[in-house]
């Protein structure tokens, strides 16, 4: 079943289109990889669909419900999270007070006033439980501004899941990572995928990632889709290897 | 119950409180009356300035606006009730604290439409559209001479009890309280997961609005929290000068809590309240006989911020823990 329908999407900054007439769906309970190459309008989708700005023209449907044009927190409220290309946590807030940034708000906390935030303690456990299945435990009071960029990229992560999102987007999660920590955002999303049941909506750029984690893979290219498929008919199509696999194929 | 918690967890207020109750009693002494207090109502107006500026991360440039709103309601008020009513005074005071809130609200949804550059700007027209309403509007605020002719001070009439309130040191003891005990609210606010989601505004505003966070919403939030108790500070100001003045809302106004705050520390709860300390006894002793008095203190600042590059406590909180474990 879908959970996630954009139908005809365009987005023009200017007279560039960086969508056109993108229409795709994504199935609940799998991992989607969107992959593309740089400039292909993947950022450009997570950004329409979660309310950073309203498309052009068409329609995004989630869970059957029109959610074109919401802002912001109204898309995470309806149960689509995201985490950011470019990192964007708290820099003078600690590890834990990142994660449970996000948890106050998902707990429905964050209009409460008078009672000291560390008297919670459902609040302390689930952001100690997320810290544990992000392996930051032993970081957790270190400020952002201080981790290395690898655990800043997991911190990044581990905002956007941190209330439990029905539907998730990483945008390249494992930009400016070494292979070891790569290894690790795989082994974190492939557990994440396994423990919580969420759908996952990934851009990747390195295709080793893409082709051990998805079902299911989405070419872009120019702002439309090119193809759409199992990661064997992602493999198998002169189109991609044409436009944009050719070298990088092992 | 609860209550109590909360008051042990922030005990140095209470300590503060005991302190400033105390020593007049010690040392009987006019001087040192009038000097806390002034301290005290600018820490409170730097205080709650600081919740917007350290805290939520915009900058007002408009605070006198909410500052003079107090104060002007608390001088028509006394000056027009009728001495009788038992609680006139803390009545004034609670009505100067709402119309400042309202006023905050309303300055506060029309700054938060813009960028926070812009926002800061517009904080700014506003207090001065305030301050020509005061100028203009001269049957009911004096005009450019203010609320002259002093502020009555009615007794407090409670529980078969009237204190005379005509008294400097009732006053002093009305103004202690009512600052410490703001100064007890605003801590706790700030403990509170509301005062953690308006820090994860000030660092990345923009990520909030990815996490259900309706930023501007909040930012409204704490202008109006900002406002009700910067409203009171000037309140509290018309009673100890006894009047009410145009100054209190012209723009230097705003500017005087911003310098307590570069001072004495914005990321510290006690930073603004330092910065009170200093910049008010600064400006006592030297502006007494040095005509130069803006030009020194401009300077010092000016080289303290460039040593220092953050606020006093700022400073000591990332070298020791020990402003951490006092919940300063
Ligand atoms: N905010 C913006 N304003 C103007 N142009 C933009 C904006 N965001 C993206 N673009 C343009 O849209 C195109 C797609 O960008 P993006 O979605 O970031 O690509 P990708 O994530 O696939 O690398 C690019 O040409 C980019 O320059
Ligand atoms: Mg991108």
């Amino acid at each position: 079943m879908a959970i996630l329908e954009i139908e005809n999407l365009t987005k023009k900054f200017g007279h560039v289109a960086a969508l056109s007439n993108v229409t795709l769906s994504i199935r609940d309970g799998e991992i989607t990889s969107l992959i593309g190459p740089n400039g292909a309008g993947k950022t450009t989708i997570y950004n329409v669909v979660t309310g950073k700005f309203p498309p052009t023209s068409g329609r995004i449907i989630f869970k059957g419900e029109d959610i074109t044009g919401l802002p912001s927190f109204t898309v995470w409220r309806k149960g689509i999270s995201r985490s950011f290309q470019i990192t964007n946590v708290f820099k003078t807030l600690t590890v834990l007070e990142n994660i449970r940034t996000a948890l106050i708000v998902h707990l429905g906390k964050s209009l409460q006033f008078f009672k000291p935030i560390d008297h919670y303690d459902d609040l302390y456990e689930k952001t100690l439980h997320i810290l544990k299945l992000i392996g930051l435990e032993d970081k957790k009071d270190l400020p952002c501004q201080e981790i290395s960029h690898g655990d800043m990229r997991i911190v990044e992560v581990g905002i956007a899941l941190a209330s439990e999102p029905e539907l998730i987007f990483l945008d390249e999660p494992t930009a400016g990572m070494n292979p070891e920590e790569t290894r690790r955002m795989v082994d974190l999303i492939k557990e994440l995928f396994e423990t919580t049941g969420t759908t996952f909506f990934i851009t990747e750029h390195d295709m080793n990632v893409v082709f051990s984690v998805s079902n299911r893979i989405i070419v872009l290219n120019y702002g439309e889709i090119l193809a759409d498929g199992t990661p064997e008919e992602i493999h198998q199509n002169e189109d991609v290897k044409r436009a944009y696999l050719g070298g990088v194929e092992k | 119950m609860r209550f109590l918690g909360l008051l042990r967890a922030n005990s140095w207020v209470l300590v503060l409180a005991a302190f400033l109750l105390i020593v007049p009693f010690l040392f009987p002494s006019l001087a040192f009356i009038n000097i806390v207090s002034e301290i005290l109502i600018m820490a409170l107006f730097a205080v709650s300035l600081n919740l917007l500026i350290g805290y939520t991360g915009f900058v007002s440039f408009g605070h006198a606006a909410f500052f003079a709103v107090g104060s002007y309601t608390v001088g028509i008020m006394l000056q027009r009730l009728s001495a009788s009513l038992p609680l006139a005074i803390p009545l004034a005071l609670l009505c100067g604290m709402i119309l400042s809130g309202i006023v905050a609200l309303v300055i506060g949804y029309f700054c938060t439409r813009l960028t926070a550059i812009y926002f800061a700007f517009l904080t700014l027209a506003f207090s001065q559209i305030i301050y020509a309403l005061i100028i203009k509007w001269e049957s009911f605020t004096g005009g450019d001479q203010g609320l002259v002719g002093g502020i009555p001070r009615p007794p407090i009439n409670l529980f078969g009890l009237s204190i005379d309130m005509t008294s400097p040191f009732s006053l002093y003891v009305l103004i202690v309280v009512a600052v410490c005990v703001s100064f007890l609210i605003i801590k706790i606010i700030i403990d509170s997961p509301f005062g953690w989601i308006i820090r994860a505004i000030r660092d990345n505003s923009e990520r909030m609005n990815f996490l259900g966070i309706n930023v501007r919403r909040y930012t409204i939030i704490v202008i109006v929290i900002s406002g009700i108790f910067t409203g009171l500070a000037g309140g509290l100001i018309a009673l100890h000068v006894s009047g009410s003045y145009p100054d209190h809302a012209f723009w230097t106004k705003s500017a005087e809590p911003i310098f307590m705050i570069m001072v004495g520390g914005m990321k510290v709860f006690a930073g603004p309240i330092l910065g009170a300390i200093i910049v008010t006894e600064l400006s006592a002793h030297l502006s007494s006989y040095i005509g130069l008095w803006g030009l020194i203190f401009g300077a010092f600042l000016v080289v303290f911020l460039m040593i220092s590059r953050q606020g006093i406590l700022d400073v000591l909180a990332l070298k020791t823990g020990l402003i951490k474990k006092l919940k300063l």
